[in-house]
C-alpha cells in the first residue's frame, strides 16, 4: 500500500514534535527513518498507527484520505506496528494472543487459526509453536510474534519501532530476512530506527529526522558521512580507548552460583580492579542478568562469597550493598528506574541520603538545576519524569547516581540512544572510572562491549567464560562465544 | 524535538491550580445533583425542598452546626489518616474495623483504670493512647498480611472489618455485657467523669476540634513537606524503582498503615468519649468507610479533604431533617456515593483529555 503523509504536526505543550512533516512511501519497499532520540520518528510511527492524534495534517492511503482515530482503526486499515517493548501477554499461549486480537464472534475457533498461524508461518518462513508460552520465546522470537499475528491481521503496512535493541545479531539477520520476504509480497515496511548500520544495511530509502522536521532524504548507495551530517548537523567521532583500570582490587568473587527456575550459573571466580570496566556479552537470557543483580544485591548468590575490603557480602540485603557504594542502573527506566507521577526535583531529593525531617526545596532545587546542566536533560526541575523522551530519560536516571561510588552496574546503558548521546554518556562513565569508580554492564552491542571495556564475560546457557582482554578480541569471536561456538 | 526556556522562578515543586481539573470536579458534583434529583422525582419529593432541608438541618442552628462539627472531627480523622496508606498507594479498606477496635481498647482502658482513682484527665488521656494503640495494631495486620503473606490489603482489610465487629459484639454480649441486661444498645456507659465536656447548649466538645485541627495539619505538613511524605508518594507510584533507588520500602507499608491506625483509634476514642460513651456493635458509625469516599474525592489532597469533609458532614447531619419530609434519611449515602462514582470517573476522563495533550 503507498502511503502518504502531509504536512504532519504535532504539539506536546510547548514541544513541537512533528513540524511540517510530509513523506511518500510507496509500496514494496522498505522505508528506513532515521534520527537521533526526540528527533519525531515514534511520534510520528504513533500518529500513523493511531496511538496519538496528529494537530494537523493528513494521511492518504493508495491515494485516499483516511482518518485514524485508533490503533484498532489503523488496524482496520492495514497499519500494524511493531512497539520497541513487545505488547503480548507473555503468561498466555502463542495462539491465545491471536485470538485476543480477533474481531467479532462470540465463540473462538481455535483449529481454524492455528491452521492460519501455520500456513503464514510456511510462507513467510517463520518457526513458531503457537501452543509454546509466550514467556518461554526469546524477545527475537516474541518479535516474531508479533509480527506474524500483525500479517495475520491482514496487515499491509508494518511499522518497526527499534526493533533492533535487545536481540542478538544472529535474531537481527533473521529479522531483516524476514522484512525483506515481506517486502517482496509487495508489503510496505517502515523501519524506525537510530543505529546507521541498520538502516544502510536494510532500507530503500532512508528519511533523516532532525528536530521534528525531516532533515533529507537518501536512497543507496549510502554514504556514512552524509547520515552523519543529516542526523546531527556536524561530525562525530568515537574518541580513542582508554583505560583506568588500576592494580587494586575492588571486590572478589569466590565460587559464587546463582540460579532462578531456569537457569544455573556455578563456580564464578572472579576479581574486580578499581576503576576496571567489565562488560558482559551474551544472548538475553544467559545469565548476565543475574550475574549483575547478584552484584546489585538483589539476588543472592546460593553459595560462594563476595568479598569487598574483607567483608562477604553474600547474603546482605540490598541496602547493604547501596551503604558500600554500589548503584545499579536497571534496563528498564519507568518501570525500575524512574517514578512515573514526580518531578525531577522529586528523583533527586529521593536519590540523596537525607536524615532531616523537613525538605529543603532551595538545596533540592540547586541539585536538580545542576545535575540538569551537568547532564544535558532537556527539561526543567518541574518536569515530570513521564514528560521525558526516552533518552533524556536515560539521562536523568544516570544523573540519579551518588556522587561517591565503588562500583556502578548498568543494563543497557545505552539502548536506544543515538550515537551522540552515548558516546556522551560513556564519556561521563570514563570520568567517574578516573575517579575510581569500576563498571560492570550488559549490552547487547558488542561493538559498544569491545569499545569501552577493559576485560570481557560471556555468558552461555548458564556457563560463564574465562575473562576476556577486550584489546585482543574481536567482534566475530565473541559472537562465535555468544552462539555457543569455541566453548 | 525543542523545549523552549522557562524562566527558572516558575519552577516549584508546588502544584498549581489546573483549570480543568476544577471544572471536571465541578461537573461531577452537578451530575451527582441532578441524579440524586431524578431519585427524588421519582419518590414524589421536591428536589429543592429536599436539599433546603438539609441546608437547614445542618446549619439552621448553634445546635446544629455543632453537631455538623462534632461529626466532621472523626471524618477528617479518618480521612487524614486514609491520606497516608493512600499516598503510599495501600488500600486500606480495613480503616472502619480500626476505628472500632480503636474504640474497644478505649472503652476497654476506662473499664480498667475506673476504680483507681486516677485524676479524670489522666485516665482519659491514657485511654486515648489505648484506642490509638488498639488503631495502630488492627491496621498494622493487613500491612504484614500483605508483605509476607501475600495478601492482598483489600482482602486482608475487609476481613478484618467482620472481625473487629464480631469482636465489639463478643464483649458487649460477653465479658463486657450491662449487669443483667446484655443488649445491643451497648456496654455499660462509662463515668461521666471521663467524658469530654460539652459548650454549653451543644453536644461538641472543644478538645476534639482542635484535635482533628492538629491531625489534618499533621498530615498536610508530613505528605508536603517532608522527605517522609515524599518517600511514601514515591512508594506509592512505583515501589519497585524506589527500592531501588534505596528506601526501605516494607518499612515505609507498615509506617503508613500504622499511622493510619493511630488515626483511626483516636477517631474511635473521640467517639466514645464525647458521643457514645460506650462501646455498641457499629462502634465505627461509618467514618472509615466515609472517610475512604472523602480521600478519593479530593485526589488525596490534604487541604481539599478537610474542606469535603465538613461537607459530607453536614450532609450527614442535615439529612435527618428530611424525615419530617417524609424520605428516608439515606438520601446523604445516595448522594456521596453519586458523588464518588462521578469525580472518579471524571479523573478518567481528564486522563484520557490528557493523553490528547
Amino acid at each position: 500500500m503507498n502511503i502518504e503523509l502531509r504536512n504532519i504536526h504535532k504539539w506536546f505543550g510547548k514541544v513541537h514534535a512533528n513540524d511540517d512533516i510530509s513523506l511518500k512511501i510507496t509500496s514494496g519497499t522498505i522505508q528506513g527513518i532515521l534520527g537521533e532520540n526526540g528527533a519525531g520518528k515514534s511520534t510520528l510511527m504513533k500518529i500513523l498507527s493511531g496511538f496519538i492524534h496528529a494537530d494537523s495534517g493528513e494521511i492518504l492511503l493508495d491515494g485516499n484520505l483516511v482518518k485514524i482515530k485508533s490503533p484498532d482503526d489503523a488496524i482496520r486499515l492495514g497499519i500494524g506496528m511493531l512497539h520497541q517493548d513487545p505488547l503480548d501477554f507473555p503468561p498466555m499461549r502463542v495462539i491465545d494472543n491471536f485470538l485476543l486480537g480477533q474481531h467479532g464472534g462470540l465463540f473462538l475457533n481455535r483449529t481454524q487459526v492455528e491452521k492460519q498461524i501455520q500456513e503464514l508461518s510456511q510462507k513467510f518462513g517463520f518457526q513458531i509453536n503457537p501452543d509454546a508460552y509466550v514467556e518461554t520465546l526469546t524477545v527475537g522470537e516474541r518479535q516474531q510474534l508479533e509480527i506474524l499475528r500483525l500479517l495475520w491481521m491482514g496487515v499491509r503496512i508494518l511499522i518497526l519501532d527499534e526493533p533492533t535493541t535487545g536481540i542478538s545479531a544472529n535474531q537481527k539477520e533473521k529479522l531483516f530476512a524476514t522484512l525483506v520476504t515481506l517486502a517482496k509480497q509487495d508489503l510496505t515496511v517502515i523501519f524506525v530506527s537510530h543505529k546507521l548500520e541498520d538502516v544502510q544495511g536494510l532500507c530503500d530509502r532512508v528519511a533523516v529526522f532532525r528536530q521534528g522536521k525531516v532533515a533529507g532524504e537518501l536512497t543507496p548507495p549510502y554514504n556514512t558521512d552524509e547520515f552523519i551530517q543529516l542526523m546531527f548537523d556536524k561530525e562525530i567521532k568515537i574518541g580513542a580507548k582508554t583505560t583506568a583500570c588500576r592494580p587494586e582490587p575492588l571486590l572478589r568473587l569466590e565460587n559464587i552460583g546463582i540460579e532462578d527456575y531456569r537457569l544455573r550459573l556455578r563456580n564464578i571466580n572472579l576479581t574486580l580492579y578499581r576503576g576496571e570496566i567489565l562488560g558482559l556479552a551474551g544472548m538475553e537470557g544467559s545469565g548476565q542478568k543475574l550475574f549483575l543483580q547478584m552484584l546489585a544485591g538483589i539476588k543472592r548468590p546460593v553459595c560462594g562469597k563476595i568479598m569487598i575490603n574483607d567483608v562477604n557480602y553474600a547474603g546482605k540485603r540490598y541496602e547493604n550493598f547501596l551503604k558500600a557504594g554500589i548503584s545499579y542502573i536497571p534496563a528498564s527506566r519507568m518501570e525500575e528506574g524512574l517514578i512515573p507521577g514526580l518531578t525531577l526535583t522529586e528523583h533527586f531529593i529521593l536519590s540523596e541520603e537525607h536524615n532531616e525531617l523537613l525538605i529543603s526545596q532551595k538545596e533540592a532545587l540547586n541539585l536538580t538545576q545542576s545535575r540538569i546542566n551537568d547532564f544535558r536533560i532537556k527539561g526543567v526541575p518541574y518536569s515530570k519524569v513521564e514528560q521525558l523522551s526516552g533518552g533524556n530519560q536515560q539521562r536523568a536516571l544516570l544523573a540519579l547516581m551518588r556522587e561517591k561510588l565503588n562500583l556502578i552496574l548498568m543494563e543497557h546503558p545505552t539502548r536506544g540512544l543515538d550515537i551522540e548521546s552515548s558516546i556522551w554518556i560513556w564519556k561521563k562513565m570514563k570520568e567517574r572510572c578516573a575517579d575510581c569508580t569500576s563498571i560492570v554492564f550488559i549490552s547487547a552491542d558488542l561493538e559498544e562491549i569491545i569499545q569501552y571495556s577493559d576485560r570481557i564475560l560471556v555468558f552461555f546457557g548458564g556457563m560463564v567464560s574465562e575473562p576476556i582482554d577486550a584489546n585482543t578480541t574481536s567482534v566475530d569471536e565473541l559472537g562465535q562465544l555468544i552462539g555457543g561456538i569455541g566453548w | 524535538m525543542t523545549v523552549q526556556e522557562k524562566s527558572p522562578q516558575t519552577t516549584s515543586l508546588r502544584s498549581r491550580i489546573n483549570w480543568l481539573d476544577l471544572g471536571l470536579r465541578v461537573g461531577a458534583v452537578i451530575m451527582a445533583l441532578l441524579i440524586t434529583s431524578l431519585i427524588l422525582l421519582v419518590a414524589n419529593a421536591q428536589p429543592l425542598k429536599a436539599y433546603w432541608n438539609i441546608v437547614l438541618g445542618a446549619f439552621s442552628s448553634t445546635q446544629k452546626v455543632s453537631a455538623v462539627i462534632a461529626s466532621w472531627v472523626p471524618l477528617v480523622l479518618t480521612t487524614s489518616g486514609l491520606l497516608f496508606t493512600f499516598t503510599a498507594g495501600l488500600w486500606n479498606i480495613g480503616m472502619e474495623g480500626q476505628v472500632v477496635v480503636g474504640s474497644v481498647f478505649c472503652v476497654g482502658a476506662f473499664r480498667f483504670l475506673d476504680q483507681t482513682g486516677l485524676d479524670p484527665w489522666i485516665v482519659i488521656t491514657i485511654a486515648f493512647l489505648a484506642g490509638a494503640l488498639g488503631g495502630f495494631l488492627w491496621a498494622i495486620l493487613p500491612g504484614v498480611m500483605r508483605i509476607y503473606g501475600g495478601v492482598n490489603e483489600i482482602f486482608g482489610g475487609l476481613g478484618l472489618n467482620f472481625v473487629a465487629k464480631a469482636l465489639a459484639i463478643w464483649l458487649i454480649f460477653g465479658p463486657w455485657k450491662r449487669p443483667g441486661v446484655a443488649s445491643m444498645s451497648g456496654t455499660e456507659w462509662i463515668d461521666p467523669q471521663f467524658r469530654l465536656t460539652y459548650l454549653p447548649g451543644t453536644s461538641l466538645s472543644p478538645v476534639i476540634v482542635v484535635i482533628a485541627l492538629i491531625g489534618a495539619i499533621f498530615v498536610a505538613l508530613m505528605l508536603k513537606g517532608t522527605h517522609f511524605g515524599l518517600r511514601l508518594k514515591a512508594i506509592g507510584k512505583n515501589d519497585r524503582a524506589a527500592h531501588l533507588l534505596g528506601i526501605p520500602t516494607t518499612r515505609y507499608f507498615l509506617l503508613a498503615f500504622g499511622i493510619c491506625g493511630i488515626f483511626a483509634g483516636v477517631a474511635g476514642s473521640i467517639l466514645v468519649t464525647s458521643k457514645q460513651f460506650s462501646l455498641i456493635p457499629d462502634a465505627g458509625f461509618g467514618y472509615g468507610f466515609l472517610g475512604l469516599l472523602v480521600a478519593m474525592l479530593v485526589n488525596y489532597h490534604p487541604i481539599l479533604s478537610s474542606i469535603v469533609a465538613f461537607f459530607f458532614a453536614a450532609l450527614s447531619v442535615g439529612n435527618v431533617e428530611l424525615q419530617y419530609m417524609g424520605l428516608n434519611s439515606y438520601l446523604a449515602g445516595v448522594l456521596q456515593g453519586f458523588l464518588v462514582l462521578f469525580v472518579v470517573m471524571t479523573n478518567g476522563v481528564r486522563q484520557r483529555l490528557y493523553k490528547k495533550g
